[in-house]
C-alpha cells in the first residue's frame, strides 16, 4: 500500500508541476504583452512591438529553467524530462544502447551470481535464534574434526559454552517396514537441538536426558524435507518405529521446515543420537580417543559476558590439559574459534569463494572501464550537440545531469537484466546436486540481499563510467566547438581512455592467465598417475552392517562377492576394500605409525602417520597399483596368520631406508601389534590430488573387518552392462543388500570436484574478460579509425602504401593490448601461484600456457581490430574530401 | 546603454523588495518601478527579475496573487509580506552601512591631496 501511495504522491508533484509551467508560462506572456503595451503606445506597429518585446525579454527558455529552480524542488520534474531525452537519444543509437546494457548485464550477473553463492554458503547465519552468537571449535592437529571422547572432556571442561554440542554425518539404511533404502543423516549429540534453541515442527526433539550411556537413546527425529518425501506429511509418524541398519529406532518428531542442519550445503534426512552411532555403523568411534573422525564439529553459544579472546583461551587451555593427560592419543596445536560449520574447511571454501568475488569485482572494474571509454567517445562525438545546447543557454549542470541519467539508466538496465539472468541461474544452481549420492546442494536462494548488492553494484558502476566524460564537458567551449567541428579538440581525454582500456585488457588478460593455467592443471591431473587405474573399473558399494550382517559373517560373505564378481563374463580382476577406495570421500583415516622398537607409543612420537587401507587378496591387481617388490595378499593372510602389510615406496623410504630393505621387516602401529611387510607398492594419490607423496598402509582386511566395503571389478566392458550384471549377481547373493554401483571415475569427480568448479567459473569469466576485451579494443580501434577518416583519406591519396595507413589507424590501439596484455600475463603469474592451492598441479611456469595467453590476446586483438581495419583501407579519398 | 550601470550581484533581490514595498506589483510594473526609482540607471535584463521573483516568493518574502492590470490584461500580482518588510529593513540598513564605508575608501583622502 505503501509503494501505491508513494506512486501517487508523485504523480501528483508531477501533475502539480505541469500547472506551475503553465502558470510561469502565462506569466512571462503577460508581461511580453505589457511591454508590447508599451511598445505600441510609442508608435511601433503591433508585430514589430510584439518582436520587440520578445527581443528584450532575452533567452526565454534559459530564464523558464531558472525559475524553475528558483521554486525549487524540480528534481522529479527534471528527472522526467531527463529521462525521456534519453530514451530518446538512446533510441536513436540502438547498438550502443545493447551492447552498453548486454556488458553490464554480464558483469552485474556474474557478481550476483558469485554473491548469492558466497551468501548462501559463508555470509548468511544459521537459520537459528542468536546464530551471531554460535562458535565452533577447531581442535587438536586437524581442523573440525575432533574425537568423541575430546569432545565429552571439551563439553564438560569449558567455561566459555553456554552448552556445547557435536555433530557428525550417518550413512545408514533406512527401513519403514516395506522398502529399505540409503539415508544419510546427523548423528549428533544429544543436547544438539537445545545448543540451538530451536523448537521442533512436529512431536519432539531428543535431549540430553535421553542420554544415559551408549546405546541408550534409540530415536530419531526427521528432517521436514525427508517427513514430507518419504513419509507424505503424515502426521501419524511420530511414535513410529523404523530400522536404521535393521536396528529399531523410535521417530520422536520433525525438525522444523527452515533446519536443516548445521552444514551450510548439507540437507540431511534425519537426526540420530550420536550415542548410538556405534549400534548402527559398528565399530569403535565413540570409545577411541585416537578416532578423529567421530565429531565433525562441536559449537556452541559463547556465554553472556565471554569475550572471544576468553573463550580461545579457554579451550586452548583444555586441549592443554589433555594433551597432558592423555599424551597417547591426544596432541594438541594452539587454535582458534570458527565460524559454525566451516571449521573442517579450514579457510579453503572461505578463500575460493573470496578470490572468486574478486575476480568477479575485476570483471565488472573492466566492464566499467570499457563503458567509461565509450561514454567518452560518445560525448566526443556529441561535443557539437553539447556545444549547441551551451550556446542556447543550458546549463552545464543540467547537461552533466543528463549525461548522468543516461550512465545511470543504461546502469539499471543491465543491473536489471543481470540480475533476472542470476536470479534464473541461481534457482538452478540450488536444485543441482554435484554429489550423486549425498544429500548436499548449494545452499543458494537468491533472496533481497542478492538484490539489494545488484542494484548498488549497478548504480555505483553508473556513477563510475558516467563521470568519465565529466571533464570533457566542463571543458568544453561552445564557440571553439562551433566554429572548427569536434575534430579540433585537444588529445587529452585519449589518454583516459587509453588508460581504462589498459587497465581493462591487463584485467582481462589476468583473467585468461588463469583460466589457462586452471584448464592446463586440470587436464594434467585428470591423465596423472593416482597409483591406481580409475578407467575401466567399477565399483560396488555395499555396507553389511545395513543388511544386519554380524562381525563373523562378513569375511565369508565378502569372499562370496568377489566370487560372484569372477563368475561374470568379460571381468578381468575383482578386489575388495573396506572403508573407502583411495581419492574417495572419506579416505581421510590415519593411523600412527613406529619403528619396530619404539617403546613410546604416544601420538606425539610416531613416526609417521599413514593413509590406511583394508583391503582384499586381488585388490592391488584390480586397482593396477604396481607391485614393486614381494608379494601381494592371499586368502592365508587372516585373522589366524600374524599381520601383514603392503606399505607404498613413501612409506618404505622413511622407515626402512629403502624399497629394497622393506620387505620381510616389521613396524607398529600404536596398540602395540608387530606388523610384516610383505611388499612394496608404487605412491599414489589418497586425499587430494594436489598433496605430495604421502606414506600408505594396505593391510589384510581378513584380519580386521569391517562393514562398509568397495568392490573394485575391472573389465573392458561397457559400464552400464556391467553395472546390470553386478546388481543381478548381488540380488542372487542377498536381495536385502543395499548397493551402489558406479564408475570409479565417477567416484574420482568428488575428489576432482573443487578443482572442476574451480576451472568452470574461472572459464567463464576469463571468457567473459575476453568478450569484454574485444568490445573495448574494437571500440577503441572503430573509434580512432572513424575520427581519422579525414586524414588517413589525404594520406592515402599522398600515396601512403596500405601498411602505413593501418600503421596510422591502429598502432595505437595494438600498442595499448601489447602493454595491457603484458602487465596482465605478469600480474596472471603472480595470481596462479593462489590458484595452486586448489586445482592440482595449476603452475604458472608452463609453456604452453604462455603461449596460450599469448595467442589468445594476439587472437582478440585480430578480432577486434578486423573491422576497423577493414573500414581504414576502404577510405576513398575523393569521396572524403568532397563530403567535408 | 553605455551610461547604465550593471548591478552587483545580490543587489536584484533588494531592489524588488523596494520597488514592491510601495504597493502590490506585477511583473512588468515592478520593473518600470525599478526603473522609476532609479532614474533609469541601472542595467536589467527584462527576463532575468523573475528567477529573482520566484526565489523571493519561495523564501516567503513576498506573495503572489493573480489579477488585472491597468492594460486590462491578467498578470500576477507580488506584494510583501510581514517577512519581506523585514528582510527589506535590514537589508537597506545593511547596504547603507556598506555604501558609506566604500565611499569613504574611495574618497580623496588628505595624504593624497
Amino acid at each position: 500500500m505503501k509503494l501505491v501511495d508513494s506512486i501517487r504522491f508523485r504523480l501528483a508533484t508531477l501533475l502539480q508541476r505541469s500547472r506551475l509551467r503553465a502558470e510561469m508560462e502565462e506569466e512571462l506572456r503577460s508581461h511580453i504583452d505589457h511591454r508590447a503595451d508599451d511598445l505600441e503606445r510609442s508608435g511601433l506597429s503591433r508585430s514589430d512591438a510584439e518582436r520587440r518585446a520578445r527581443i528584450e525579454f532575452g533567452a526565454r527558455e534559459k530564464f523558464k529553467e531558472e525559475c524553475h529552480e528558483a521554486a525549487g524542488g524540480i528534481f522529479l520534474a527534471t528527472l522526467w524530462q531527463d529521462l525521456r531525452f534519453c530514451l530518446r537519444v538512446l533510441r536513436k543509437s540502438p547498438g550502443f544502447a545493447i551492447a552498453a546494457v548486454l556488458t553490464l548485464a554480464l558483469a552485474i550477473g556474474a557478481n550476483a551470481v558469485v554473491f548469492g553463492i558466497m551468501d548462501g554458503m559463508i555470509l548468511r547465519p544459521l537459520n537459528v535464534p542468536q546464530a551471531g552468537n554460535i562458535y565452533g571449535t577447531q581442535y587438536g592437529s586437524n581442523p573440525g574434526w575432533q574425537s568423541y571422547p575430546n569432545y565429552l572432556d571439551l563439553r564438560d571442561r569449558n567455561h566459555s559454552f553456554d552448552g556445547l554440542a557435536a555433530f557428525s554425518f550417518a550413512f545408514v539404511g533406512l527401513d519403514t517396514g516395506k522398502n529399505p533404502s540409503a539415508a544419510t543423516g546427523y548423528a549428533a549429540s544429544g543436547n544438539y537441538f537445545d545448543v540451538l534453541r530451536i523448537q521442533p515442527y512436529l512431536g519432539r526433539f531428543f535431549h540430553g536426558a535421553d542420554e544415559r550411556g551408549l546405546n541408550s537413546a534409540p530415536y530419531v527425529v526427521l528432517s521436514y524435507a525427508y517427513w514430507h518425501s518419504r513419509f507424505q506429511d503424515d502426521r501419524n509418524v511420530v511414535g513410529r518405529t523404523v530400522f536404521l541398519n535393521k536396528h529399531p529406532f523410535t521417530i520422536l518428531g520433525v525438525a522444523p521446515r527452515e533446519f536443516h542442519g548445521t552444514v551450510a550445503f548439507a540437507f540431511p534426512d534425519f537426526f540420530m543420537p550420536m550415542v548410538n552411532e556405534e549400534q548402527v555403523n559398528g565399530g569403535n568411534l565413540l570409545h577411541d580417543r585416537g578416532s578423529i573422525t567421530a565429531v565433525f564439529e562441536s559449537f556452541g553459544h559463547l556465554k553472556p559476558g565471554v569475550t572471544l579472546a576468553q573463550a580461545n583461551a579457554d579451550v586452548n587451555a583444555v586441549g592443554k590439559y589433555l594433551e597432558a593427560t592423555y599424551p597417547q592419543d591426544f596432541s594438541h596445536k594452539p587454535t582458534l574459534l570458527s565460524r559454525q560449520g566451516m571449521t573442517a574447511f579450514g579457510g579453503a571454501v572461505t578463500a575460493f569463494l573470496a578470490g572468486l568475488m574478486l575476480l568477479a569485482g575485476m570483471i565488472l572494474l573492466a566492464a566499467c572501464a570499457n563503458l567509461g571509454s565509450l561514454f567518452a567517445a560518445r560525448a566526443t562525438d556529441r561535443s557539437r550537440e553539447i556545444a549547441l545546447r551551451l550556446a542556447l543557454g543550458s546549463s552545464r549542470r543540467r547537461i552533466l545531469r543528463q549525461l548522468l541519467t543516461e550512465a545511470l539508466l543504461i546502469a539499471l538496465g543491465g543491473g536489471a537484466l543481470g540480475l533476472l539472468g542470476s536470479v534464473a541461474l541461481l534457482h538452478r544452481l540450488s536444485t543441482w546436486q554435484p554429489i550423486a549420492e549425498a544429500p548436499a546442494r548449494l545452499p543458494v536462494a537468491p533472496d533481497g540481499r542478492v538484490y539489494v548488492v545488484a542494484l548498488v553494484l549497478a548504480l555505483l558502476s553508473g556513477m563510475l563510467f558516467g563521470i568519465v566524460p565529466i571533464r570533457q564537458v566542463m571543458r568544453a567551449n561552445p564557440y571553439e566547438v562551433v566554429k572548427a567541428g569536434a575534430n579540433a579538440r585537444g588529445s587529452r581525454w585519449i589518454t583516459v581512455r587509453e588508460v581504462l582500456l589498459v587497465v581493462q585488457i591487463a584485467i582481462c588478460a589476468v583473467l585468461v592467465t588463469s583460466s589457462l593455467v586452471a584448464v592446463r592443471g586440470l587436464a594434467r591431473s585428470l591423465h596423472g598417475n593416482f597409483g591406481f587405474e580409475p578407467r575401466n573399473a567399477m565399483l560396488l558399494h555395499a555396507n553389511l552392517a545395513m543388511a544386519g550382517y554380524s562381525d563373523d559373517q562378513m569375511p565369508a560373505m565378502k569372499r562370496r562377492m568377489i566370487d560372484a564378481m569372477e563368475t561374470i563374463p568379460g571381468v578381468e580382476q575383482v578386489g575388495l576394500v573396506d572403508g573407502y577406495p583411495p581419492l574417495a570421500y572419506g579416505s581421510n583415516f590415519r593411523a600412527n605409525v613406529y619403528q619396530e622398537e619404539a617403546t613410546d607409543l604416544r601420538q606425539s612420537k610416531a613416526a609417521l602417520a599413514a593413509y590406511d587401507y583394508l583391503i582384499s587378496p586381488g585388490y592391488l591387481e584390480a586397482a593396477h597399483t604396481s607391485l614393486l617388490t614381494g608379494r601381494s595378499f592371499n586368502w592365508q593372510d587372516d585373522k589366524d596368520a600374524p599381520p601383514v602389510a603392503v606399505v607404498n615406496r613413501e612409506f618404505a623410504v622413511r622407515i626402512f631406508g629403502s624399497v629394497g630393505n622393506a620387505v620381510g621387516r616389521h613396524y607398529k602401529r600404536q596398540d602395540g601389534t608387530r606388523v610384516q611387510v610383505v611388499g612394496v607398492v608404487e605412491d599414489g594419490k589418497y586425499m587430494s590430488l594436489n598433496e605430495d607423496p604421502q606414506p600408505a598402509m594396505f593391510l589384510s582386511g581378513l584380519q580386521s573387518p569391517s562393514s562398509a566395503v568397495y568392490l573394485v571389478v575391472r573389465s573392458k566392458r561397457d559400464p552400464e552392462q556391467l553395472a546390470a550384471a553386478m546388481r543381478s549377481k548381488m540380488r542372487e547373493l542377498d536381495a536385502g543388500l543395499l548397493t551402489d554401483i558406479t564408475t570409479w571415475t565417477n567416484v574420482l569427480a568428488l575428489v576432482l570436484f573443487p578443482s572442476r568448479m574451480a576451472t568452470m567459473a574461472l572459464g567463464v569469466l576469463g571468457l567473459m574478460g575476453a568478450m569484454l576485451s574485444i568490445t573495448g579494443i574494437f571500440g577503441m580501434a572503430a573509434y580512432s579509425v572513424s575520427r581519422r577518416m579525414r586524414e588517413l583519406g589525404i594520406r592515402m591519396a599522398l600515396g601512403a602504401q596500405r601498411r602505413e595507413v593501418l600503421g596510422a589507424a591502429l598502432g595505437r590501439p595494438l600498442k595499448l593490448l601489447l602493454i595491457g596484455s603484458s602487465a596482465g600475463l605478469l600480474l596472471g603469474l603472480l595470481a596462479t601461484r593462489v590458484l595452486a592451492f586448489i586445482v592440482y598441479q595449476a603452475t604458472p611456469r608452463d609453456p604452453l600456457v604462455l603461449a596460450g595467453v599469448v595467442v589468445a590476446m594476439s587472437l582478440l586483438g585480430l578480432v577486434a581490430t578486423w573491422i576497423p581495419a577493414q573500414r581504414a583501407l576502404s577510405v576513398n579519398p575523393l569521396n572524403l574530401l568532397r563530403e567535408e | 546603454m553605455s551610461d547604465q550601470a550593471q548591478l552587483l550581484p545580490g543587489t536584484l533581490d533588494l531592489l524588488i523588495l523596494r520597488a514592491v514595498s510601495l504597493g502590490p506589483l506585477h511583473g512588468y510594473g515592478i520593473l518600470l518601478r525599478i526603473g522609476q526609482i532609479s532614474g533609469n540607471a541601472l542595467l536589467i535584463e527584462q527576463g532575468a527579475l523573475y528567477p529573482g521573483l520566484f526565489r523571493l516568493a519561495r523564501q516567503g518574502l513576498l506573495q503572489a496573487s493573480w489579477g488585472t492590470s491597468e492594460n486590462n490584461r491578467r498578470a500576477k500580482f507580488y506584494e510583501l509580506t510581514v517577512a519581506g518588510r523585514k528582510r527589506l529593513r535590514e537589508e537597506t540598513d545593511s547596504w547603507n552601512r556598506l555604501a558609506a564605508a566604500i565611499a569613504a575608501a574611495l574618497s580623496p583622502q588628505a595624504e593624497e591631496i
